[in-house]
């Protein structure tokens, strides 16, 4: 390397640097540091300030463990429930072809561009003991419905508010698969049934792994949901969290189980992709 | 040779999108056995036609029978043939030996005879070995020979070809072009060609059907449409050619560009307005006072094996290919053999030009 080049290696290495800095700045200031903190309160005592497990070792008190289990097992049936709307929902855009898929993206965003407390409280309206379904059921004589307060009304929130997370990914990679592809296998002898499982599935498994991570992570930690759906009656883990910044003020502890949930989220997220990387490539049938 | 055995006869086929006509009352056989290419510009109607015999569309009007039996009504996937795309459409989530596999596991045939297939499949298009390995680490012409053993292994009557070479770079596609031909005759089975290049159609095919604008132009051997040709469509699409407006004085006599040309053509009428087409490797340029016709040469191009000249003479510039060079500026004399002239009637309206009905 001679010298003119020597320097100009090293003014594009400068510029990259100046470049990459408002970046740099953004990472450490508003994702490594709070991070940092996070860590920081979850493993000290409260009163000392010395390590400690304490706090992480909270979740298997008998309470939160429970609250846990309910958090998971709710939003596992919204995540589910989800994709099972939100696939054939996919299918049936991409078969439209429509021209611009800017529009169908608007379509699935415009409810979002509502504010989240406003589509919530609107179904605390809608599912209420006078709420308008109760409401047109007594209008037709038939019996009240209990849904409010309960986990139904909290999983009805959570798929409503999150659908179009797990559709909009799930189209994305639906309306990549050429027409060709789904053709050769009707080719091939395949009836759209076969095709749907051995072929668009398959490739649309991207667009699933990232819709279910989209969809079962703020599921998992949304405590606005089940305070406005589930009226103080049902509490989850991430309204335990909140209680014990807001409420107990504790910092630690609230910290030391952010950090065990956020450890579960990604050992979940870690198999999902295990799973999705694992079938690569390997007989699925 | 193609037997006399009609396997697909498509009748009366009209197929429109959106108002523009497509296709305009086809009628067409293809013979077992038989190398047929579809060939002409894009939008002629050619890969309509070989998709309503794959099934990928319905025609508005006629029918598509196979093997004596009307199949213009059933899907793809009921259908005795395959197809392979212009751009391989390889199942990219699978090896290749699963995509290979793909129509024999759905006809649920056995482990072992699924295995033997693969093996034979990838022997003969030569790549060996290469069942473990993903559609994506494969080169575009590796691919588009898997595309082959993916639709061969269902041992089809008819393979439908959709420009399968349209994506490979020249070389590879002229090695494909042998390739294909050694695939046809091992296999014994129809192949159905499509294709925009006139030199893959003559080097391949048993019959090519040139198209244009959903009309049928002509049919027939490469030799006769090259020799041959019906009209000034085929004449300029198949080849280089020139074609000028001449008059048919009587039989075997032709008045091109105000000198009497010995031909072999008869029952044109006598001083009739007629095309005549001239290869341009068929133009004999001689000494000027042993030529038909004078000119004088005014461009000159190597070529590699020959020699590609524009002589200008009677007010018509001719393109000549020829071994010999004869240089920019020189007095040539033009001869063209009797049979080496081609006669066409000429169109008579502006419409029969646009759809070359002509005859």
């Amino acid at each position: 390397m001679n010298k003119r080049e020597g320097r100009l290696a090293k003014q594009n290495k400068l510029r990259q640097l100046l470049l990459s800095s408002p970046y740099v700045l953004w990472s450490i200031g508003f994702i490594i540091l709070p991070l940092v903190m996070v860590v920081y309160y979850g493993l000290t005592s409260r009163d000392g300030g010395g390590f400690t497990l304490e706090n992480l070792k909270l979740i298997w008190e008998p309470t939160h463990r429970a609250t846990l289990i309910l958090s998971v097992q709710l939003s596992v049936i919204s995540t589910i429930l989800c994709l099972l709307i939100a696939y054939p929902l996919a299918l049936a855009l991409r078969s439209l072809r429509l021209k611009s898929n800017g529009f169908v993206i608007l379509l699935f965003m415009l409810p979002m561009w509502m504010n989240f407390l406003l589509r919530t409280i609107a179904w605390q309206n809608i599912l209420e003991k006078n709420g308008v379904i109760n409401m047109l059921l007594s209008a037709v004589g038939l019996p009240k419905l209990n849904i409010i307060n309960t986990p139904t009304a909290i999983v009805l929130g959570m798929v409503y508010d999150f659908l179009p997370f797990m559709i909009i990914p799930i189209y994305n990679v639906l309306s990549k698969i050429g027409d060709d592809v789904i053709q050769a296998a009707a080719d091939l002898g395949a009836n759209y049934f076969q095709i749907l499982w051995r072929v668009i599935l398959p490739l649309s498994k991207p667009g699933i792994v990232s819709g279910l991570t989209m969809v079962f992570v703020p599921s998992l930690t949304t405590f606005v949901i089940s305070d406005i759906l589930g009226g103080g009656n049902i509490l989850l883990i991430g309204k335990v969290i909140e209680q014990k910044f807001k409420m107990a003020n504790d910092w630690n502890a609230g910290c030391g189980l952010s950090l065990v949930l956020m450890v579960f989220i990604f050992i979940c997220m870690a198999i999902v992709q295990k799973y999705d990387k694992d079938s690569e490539g390997t007989s699925v049938w | 040779m193609a037997q006399e055995n009609k396997l697909i006869t498509l009748e009366n086929i009209t197929k429109k999108y959106g108002g523009q006509v497509v296709l305009d009352d086809l009628n067409l056989y293809i013979r077992e056995n038989e190398f047929l290419t579809l060939l002409g510009p894009s939008g002629c109607g050619k890969t309509t036609t070989l998709r309503i015999i794959g099934g990928f569309e319905t025609p508005d009007t006629g029918r598509v029978i196979f093997d004596g039996q009307d199949i213009t009504n059933l899907p793809p996937n009921k259908r005795q043939l395959n197809t392979v795309f212009q751009k391989y459409a390889l199942f990219t989530h699978m090896t290749i030996a699963e995509n290979i596999a793909f129509g024999l596991k759905i006809k649920k045939k056995s482990k072992q005879y699924i295995q033997d297939k693969i093996d034979y499949a990838l022997k003969l298009v030569n790549l060996d070995g290469f069942g473990k390995r993903m559609p994506d680490s494969l080169s575009g012409g590796q691919q588009q020979r898997i595309a082959i053993a993916r639709a061969i292994v269902n041992e089809p009557k008819v393979l439908l070809l959709d420009e399968p070479l349209g994506a490979l770079d020249l070389k590879l596609r002229q090695d494909m072009q042998y390739e294909l031909i050694r695939l046809k005759n091992e296999l014994g089975i129809t192949f159905v060609y499509v294709t925009h290049d006139q030199e893959e159609a003559l080097t391949m095919s048993d019959t090519i059907m040139v198209m244009n604008q959903g009309y049928i132009q002509q049919i027939g051997s490469p030799e006769m449409i090259y020799n041959e040709p019906k009209n000034a469509f085929v004449a300029d699409f198949i080849g280089e050619s020139n074609i000028i407006g001449a008059t048919m004085i009587q039989d075997r006599l032709v008045e091109i560009l105000g000198a009497k040309f010995a031909c072999v053509d008869e029952g044109f009428g006598t001083n009739q307005p007629v095309d005549v087409v001239i290869r341009p490797e068929d133009v004999d340029l001689v000494e000027p006072e042993q030529g038909t016709i004078q000119g004088v040469v005014t461009s000159l191009i190597f070529k590699g094996v020959h020699y590609e000249m524009e002589v200008e003479a009677n007010g018509f510039t001719w393109l000549v290919h020829s071994t010999d060079l004869s240089p920019v500026g020189k007095q040539v004399g033009i001869k063209v053999d009797p049979f080496d002239i081609q006669i066409m009637n000429k169109p008579e309206s502006e419409d029969e030009e646009a759809v070359g009905i002509n005859e």
